[in-house]
């Protein structure tokens, strides 16, 4: 989220697509419900489904599943058409006028520089022009046909009213309606807000989507501001937290990433990456990429990595492809090339695409350790559950350890929620029977291989056999002393240049903020982000103070808010090039001529001139970007794409498959079904009752919602004589499930260029353990490809065929 | 220790004396606003982890609502509606909170023939002492809503208690503290009216013409109130009787008892009559209240 | 419902009602201590508060977690009752219907206890200790990284990576959990690793 939870309450608009926040998030949709009893907010719902969030909305229009790029290209375009734009935000803190080289075009849904057998782009047009002064070229009167606006313009134009009908299934007047609801936010004094979560997120173009509605965020000057914003709701209670950290392949601690095998040293490391400003006096906040790392790098190593082995740079492994993913992993095991797997908390085997492929995978591996609280499918993947789980355990090799650890309830630490917020909690309770908290399972694993290592030597055991690993009791680290480390502490005493008998910074001490951080090895920080988390003034996650001044919804005060507690990303842009905010109401900092100041911790230095230093910190431009140069491998600008399965042929580009660059796996292509065999638009999707395949195991929750259902219209119910509450087989070209039928109002068909399309509807919560009803994933029926920049699964739209069938099952 | 005690109480059943209600507390009430519920069932969970019950898991039977009625562990449910508005044209998903309404003249307590199994406290809450509960299911008879059941773990009655253990120590009731978006709001009744007239205005800005609150004169009014978005329809929503009242089977009993117990004669008369109209059949009749009230009017 | 039951209870045990009822209209003074215990008691009066965080999902609503047991000697503590904690400026005390039932996950009867082995081929677990399970993923871990490690590739260059074991981090693990696992997991080279974000 660039804002809060809290922070909803400040807007006019609420534009839940992508998303169902009532159903997912009930209490963070609370300020849904404020924003509306208090300011007479606005909600707008777009969803295939009537949701829950529907069920509360002033407006819902019906879109199919996949074609939110054309919906979003279609608002983009009605604002430009009718002049809804806010001028001097675009003309201030976007790209809108910078010069693309030429040779850069777009056409039949491809840009330049496609080739097919690689399905990849060479980007080199893909860029701004740059002046001999080394800045890009501008032209603010943006009369220049090469500038980022007018292509947008031009690359919108052919989503109309008309076409977005046909492409979405909405009807034009609905389309229409909702489009000048969130023109009107243009205005200075009016603001949206996106709440958008995996219904935009799990499809082949899904960082596109996101983009699209980002663009149009920026066009209305609703980013930075209260009340605006992308808010990504995010799905766990720690998902932000272990992406903040880098647990993924290509990712070092605070969003830094690992060297590629072609970056042999630090210097080829650091060529491509702490970009220089593109616009003179620009922050370009990443030119302190080298201090961060190389404070992680002391974290990592301590005392191993010093200014002589590079910090210990060959200590990280280097990548070879961009990133191994879980369908990488996956497809990697099924090919035979893993050997081992840990899941930790995690269930692949109902959460991945296409569970025939994932058992056949896991069944290859010669080990296989699952840590968790509760049962998990995956751990059980190789125990024969009749048709729920139809396998043979002789044929089965792979030893399987299940580890039993701690819940919430036992544990003591912090997560970090959608809104950047770090919060520190308490155990309550003792580990029941031998549970163990996963510190101490990896402390012990690290503890044994370290050891084995030292005794026996083996394969380049440095990195093991020196890692930093400073805690009192070596076998136990405290939760505290980890986060002591995450915040970052000096490791060498800093003099003050000025002042040999002082110090800058003194040894031990923990860092106030990532603004102290050092390249020269003179200080750690696991994580720079989290610099600030916990100082010498101690534990600042566990801050409870409710003050609230101005009732923004900041609450500062309470635990802690990475980047520096800032609370609205981007906050410099809540005011105008001078300084002075859009909306007095809604005022968030301001320029009182020699500092900002205000209710939030500023991005720009607090005597930064506003004229001078733009709010978008991280980009080198000091600017948001409508086009984004080649940063995205399909596109400076989002093109719909049908999804892999889908119903009708790309109008815009029927030659087009799918996203062109999405990677597939050699076999995945051959198990994508058409729409003559599998004629049914698929989307599954969370209910509000339950949470992923925990909540099965809730007594509770699984009598809100005890068994697999699949939901369909009374249309297509009667078309198939299909009774509510009678037995259907749903089926793609992956596999099939039985599932009791809900038929309902809720889900219309669409027509869609021409053609009427189905949807059906499949929730996810069940497996076979558990206190709910046995039941089938709806993973069984969902394809193995995932978005062409971050590999999340096309879960959200794909094809299948649906039958009545007599009888229960066991 | 509960502070409601004998002195609270203003109504018993069975019970002719009017109690002294020395103490008088503040008029308590719930809303439930419809038009902001999502219909997440938080307020099911709560009840059920608040009252330490538990039910059986069920299965689907093609809709959202679970269990699929009201039970002697499940004291509150969510009913949903998918109703096609005749003048939008529009699906709307009604999605009602039920469970007791705590009526302020509460037909339970009335055609309840166990004197104390039935009581009203003086914040108007009405409660269920299953120790003096005999199971007979008049209660059920009596409630123009349909809410209480029987427990089959010991056959007395059950409902909502509008959680009167945690009322008394000035905590709002298990339902209404988790609710996530507001529907359920708990406090004092003059000052859930306030909002609910607040949200009236809200929701007849935003088109919905008829909105109001649903407090119905027939039961003396409620201390569970609904705001509606179409007050004029409250049949829409799951069934909520439009006009709920009393049956005068009900008026006839309590008469009746207090005569009879007075006298102490004609009791089995008494008896053989009351088995037959209340627990006789499940359902009562048009001729059944027909001939109730003529036995009234005959007794008064 | 058991209607032939009541039936009978009402019959036998009325008549003592009306009896009552009758001396009350008549005057007499009833005992009516019983409705002092009519309504249940406060089952939270003495409980001990702990705060933290619901588990589900990235809301991240406040919870105070109700405990018996007043930390004395004797007395083991357990989680009786969870709930929202109205000081947390996101949640305000208000909790959805998983955050509402979060006890019967603590008391959930899949919680796994202990240690678990399954045999290739085997169609069972079996409860092993920790040090057997542990020992042994140790072991794996090693044989497979010294045989699969990769120091060098093709073109000679330092890459450092093993590839053939991998690592799927949690979701709902503390921040101080992520980064004790990075730390084991990169100090041993792994990159195949990924976490819940991705899906």
């Amino acid at each position: 989220m660039t804002n809060g939870w809290n922070d909803i309450k400040n807007t006019d608009l609420v534009v839940i697509m992508g998303g169902n926040a009532a159903e997912a998030h009930p209490c963070g949709f609370k300020w849904v419900t404020e924003a509306k009893a208090h300011r007479g907010a606005k909600l707008v719902v777009v969803d295939p489904r009537f949701t829950r969030s529907a069920a509360v909305a002033d407006y819902y229009a019906p879109i199919r599943q996949g074609t939110d790029i054309a919906f979003l290209m279609g608002v983009i375009n009605y604002c430009i058409q009718n002049e809804k734009v806010q001028w001097d935000y675009v003309k201030a803190f976007t790209n809108a006028s910078y010069i693309v080289k030429e040779g850069f075009e777009y056409s039949d849904g491809l840009f330049t520089g496609y080739d097919e057998s690689r399905r990849d782009y060479n980007r080199s047009t893909w860029d701004y022009e740059f002046g001999a002064d080394g800045f890009a070229v501008v032209d603010e009167t943006l009369q220049n046909p090469r500038c980022v606006w007018n292509l947008l313009k031009k690359h919108v134009a052919t989503y109309t009213p008309e076409m977005v009908e046909r492409i979405c299934g909405t009807p034009k007047d609905k389309f229409v309606a909702v489009a000048k609801m969130i023109a009107e936010t243009s205005a200075k004094d009016k603001v949206m807000t996106s709440m958008y979560a995996l219904g935009w997120t799990q499809h082949s173009k899904g960082s596109q989507n996101i983009r699209g509605m980002a663009m149009l965020q920026l066009i209305l000057g609703n980013i930075g501001v209260r009340g605006g914003g992308m808010n990504a709701l995010r799905g766990h209670s720690n998902i932000q937290g272990l992406t903040d950290i880098g647990l993924m392949s290509n990712l070092i601690p605070g969003y830094l990433t690992l060297p590629t095998e072609r970056e042999a040293d630090i210097n080829a490391y650091m060529s491509t990456r702490g970009f220089r400003p593109q616009r003179p006096g620009q922050m370009s906040f990443w030119q302190n990429y080298k201090k961060f790392f190389v404070s992680f790098q002391k974290s990592m190593w301590g005392a191993a990595a010093t200014k002589d082995n590079d910090f210990a740079y060959d200590y990280l492994p280097k990548l070879d492809v961009p990133a191994y993913d879980v369908l990488r992993a996956f497809d990697l095991m099924h090919q035979g090339k893993m050997n081992g797997y840990f899941c930790q908390g995690f269930n692949p085997l109902l959460s991945f695409p296409n569970k025939r492929k994932l058992t056949a995978a896991l069944s290859k591996l010669k080990f296989l350790v699952v840590f968790d609280p509760l049962e998990t499918e995956t751990a059980r993947f190789w125990e024969n559950h009749g048709e729920f789980n139809d396998v043979n355990p002789a044929s089965i090799q792979t030893e399987v350890f299940q580890l039993p650890t701690t819940c919430f309830a036992e544990d003591e630490g912090s997560l970090t929620n959608s809104s950047r917020w770090i919060q520190w909690h308490w155990p309550a309770a003792e580990p029941p029977g031998e549970a163990k908290t996963d510190i101490w399972i990896m402390a012990q694993l690290h503890l044994k291989l370290k050891a084995m290592y030292r005794k026996d030597g083996g394969k380049f055991p440095d990195p093991i056999v020196n890692l930093h690993w400073p805690y009192r009791l070596p076998n136990d680290p405290q939760p505290e002393e980890i986060a002591r480390e995450l915040n970052g502490y000096v490791v060498e005493n800093v003099p003050d240049p000025n002042d040999a008998t002082k110090l800058v910074l003194e040894r031990g001490k923990q860092i106030p903020t990532f603004g102290v951080l050092r390249d020269d090895g003179s200080t750690a920080c696991g994580c720079w982000i989290y610099a600030g988390i916990y100082t010498e003034a101690g534990n600042m996650m566990a801050r409870r103070g409710t003050a609230d001044p101005g009732d923004t919804g900041a609450y500062s005060q309470w635990a802690f808010s990475w980047p520096a507690n800032r609370r609205i990303l981007y906050n410099r842009a809540s005011a105008d090039i001078n300084g002075k905010p859009w909306d007095e109401s809604r005022k968030l900092i301001w320029w009182n001529g020699t500092n900002w100041g205000g209710f939030d911790i500023p991005d720009i230095a607090p005597t930064a001139k506003p004229q001078d230093v733009g709010p978008f910190i991280m980009n080198p431009e000091g600017v948001s970007r409508l086009f984004t140069r080649g940063m995205m491998r399909d596109g400076p600008f989002p093109v719909h794409y049908e999804p892999f399965e889908s119903p009708i042929a790309n109008p815009i580009a029927p030659k087009v498959r799918g996203n062109p660059v999405a990677r597939v796996f050699r076999g995945d292509m051959e198990q994508f079904g058409d729409s003559k065999e599998f004629p049914y638009a698929a989307t599954s999707y969370r209910l509000t009752e339950h949470f992923h395949f925990w909540t099965k195991h809730v007594w509770v929750n699984a009598v809100l919602q005890p068994e697999f259902f699949v939901e369909i219209s009374e249309e297509l119910a009667k078309e198939k004589k299909i009774a509510s509450g009678g037995w259907v087989r749903v089926w793609s070209k992956r596999g099939s499930v039985k599932a009791k039928a809900v038929v309902t109002k809720r889900i219309r068909p669409l027509v869609c260029d021409g053609k009427t399309v189905h949807i059906v509807g499949i929730p996810i919560h069940w497996g076979f353990t558990g206190a709910a009803k046995k039941g089938f994933g709806a993973n069984m029926l969902t394809p193995f490809v995932g978005d062409a920049n971050i590999e999340t699964p096309e879960y959200k739209a794909f094809l299948v065929d649906v039958e009545p069938i007599a009888g229960a099952q066991v | 220790m509960a502070t409601l005690q004998s002195q609270d109480i203003v109504r018993r059943s069975a019970t002719t004396f009017t109690p002294p209600a020395a103490r008088h507390q503040i008029k308590v009430a719930k809303l439930i606003d419809v038009s902001k519920c999502i219909g997440c069932k938080a307020c099911q969970a709560a009840c059920l982890e608040w009252n330490n019950l538990r039910e059986d898991v069920g299965v689907n039977v093609g809709q959202y609502q679970n269990p699929h009625d009201l039970t002697a562990n499940s004291w509150t449910l969510m009913r949903f509606t998918e109703w096609v508005n005749p003048e939008t044209d529009n699906l709307e998903w009604l999605i009602r909170k039920d469970g007791c309404m705590h009526c302020e003249d509460p037909g339970c307590l009335k055609a309840c023939p166990s004197p104390g199994a039935i009581v009203q406290y003086s914040n108007g809450i009405v409660d269920f002492v299953s120790e003096n509960c005999i199971g007979c299911g008049y209660c059920i008879k009596g409630c123009p809503f349909n809410i209480p059941r029987i427990s089959k773990a010991d056959s007395k009655a059950y409902k909502c208690t509008l959680c009167v253990d945690r009322v008394s120590v000035g905590q709002a009731p298990a339902c209404a503290k988790s609710c996530p978006t507001q529907a359920i709001v708990f406090g004092t009744k003059e000052a859930m009216l306030e909002h609910a007239a607040g949200r009236v205005t809200d929701l007849k800005s935003r088109g919905y013409k008829n909105a109001g609150i649903y407090d119905p004169p027939g039961v003396g009014g409620t201390h569970v109130m609904y705001v509606l978005h179409h007050a004029d329809k409250p049949q829409i929503y799951a069934s909520l009787p439009n006009n709920p009242a009393i049956s005068p089977i009900v008026g006839l009993w309590k008469g009746t008892v207090k005569y009879a117990g007075m006298a102490a004669l004609g009791l089995m008369a008494v008896f053989g009559f009351m088995h037959h109209v209340v627990a006789g059949p499940n359902e009562v009749t048009e001729e059944d209240e027909e001939n109730a009230k003529k036995l009234k009017d005959a007794a008064e | 419902m058991n209607m032939q039951l009541s039936r009978r209870a009402f019959l036998g045990r009325t008549g003592a009602g009306i009896a009552g009822t009758a001396l009350g209209a008549l005057g007499f003074g009833e005992v009516e201590s019983a409705y002092a215990q009519a309504v249940r008691p406060f089952k939270l009066a003495r409980t001990t508060e702990t705060r933290n965080t619901c588990t589900y999902c990235s809301v991240a609503c406040g919870i105070i977690m109700y405990s018996m047991g007043d930390g004395s000697k004797n007395a083991k503590s357990a989680v009786i009752h969870i709930e929202g904690d109205p000081d947390h400026p996101v949640n305000r005390g208000t909790l959805c219907p998983k955050g509402a039932a979060l006890l019967d996950y603590v008391h959930s009867e899949t919680r796994l206890k202990y240690p678990m082995y399954r045999k290739p081929g085997s169609d069972k677990f079996e409860r092993v200790t920790w040090d057997f399970a542990l020992d042994r993923i140790a072991q794996l871990m090693k044989a497979d990284r010294d045989a699969n490690f990769i120091e060098k590739n093709n073109d000679g260059q330092t890459v450092n990576r093993w590839t053939t074991t991998g690592f799927l981090a949690a979701s709902a693990t503390t921040n101080e959990t992520a980064f004790a696992t990075y730390k084991v997991v990169r100090s041993a080279g792994m990159v195949v690793f990924d976490n819940q974000a991705r899906v």
